[in-house]
């Protein structure tokens, strides 16, 4: 699955992107377990992630083929 | 409505005359600016970027529901990415309705929204570094869903 990396987690990662792995029936709460301890706590605690661009709560399940991001607290304006 | 994402100076004349309409009485601009300072520290520049697809999408949006809940006739939601200088205008909203109180709230809570909700970065360059401007907390119902 690819995921998508924007602002301060880009310079976190090195990259604007990442294949990875995730298991059957992964769920947005799953995947936020994956990133934990890959990045700083205070980055993880608050970043949010969309699925196929939209925000997407903990529960959602994941689908092969998703377009999936990690977003850090947004500041535009 | 007028919902854009551009590269290139963004022209407040030309948004807000092609907004207007006949039956407004009250058009309300917020121009957001790039300022020489943060916190005392001199600014260079911003650099902007965005997950352009979804933050087209989400300031969409926005507007449908500035629209829907101030009862204002029409909303443009203008914002620039890449290399911004100080005095530049970074995004502009535009909020026509028949009356100003309408029109005035609206484009307040659309800014306000928009700095929390619209997937769109900066980075500021200062003289002596640079920092990706800390984003204001999400709120609890995107990331819990």
């Amino acid at each position: 699955m690819k995921v998508l990396y924007f602002g301060v987690l880009r310079d976190v990662f090195c990259c604007p992107a990442e294949e990875l792995e995730v298991g059957d029936r992964c769920t947005v709460g799953g995947l936020r377990q994956v990133f934990h301890g890959r990045m700083p706590e205070g980055a993880w605690k608050s970043m949010a992630i969309a699925v196929n661009q939209e925000y997407a709560g903990e529960e959602v399940e994941l689908q092969e083929g998703d377009e999936v991001a990690l977003l850090p607290p947004v500041s535009g304006g | 409505m007028q919902i854009a994402i551009v590269q290139d100076v963004i022209d407040a004349g030309a948004v807000t005359g092609s907004l207007k309409a006949g039956s407004d009485g009250a058009m309300c601009v917020f121009d957001g600016v790039v300022r020489d300072n943060t916190r005392g520290r001199r600014t260079l520049y911003l650099d902007y970027e965005a997950y352009e697809q979804m933050a087209l999408s989400q300031m969409r949006v926005l507007a449908e529901e500035a629209i829907a809940k101030f009862g204002v006739r029409d909303v443009a939601i203008i914002h620039r990415l890449g290399r911004l200088y100080v005095g530049e205008t970074s995004v502009l909203i535009a909020v026509a309705s028949a009356h100003r109180g309408a029109s005035f709230d609206a484009c307040r809570w659309v800014i306000d929204t928009l700095k929390k909700t619209v997937p769109i970065w900066k980075k500021e360059q200062f003289e002596d570094g640079a920092v990706w401007a800390d984003g204001e907390p999400f709120p609890e119902e995107i990331v819990r869903g």
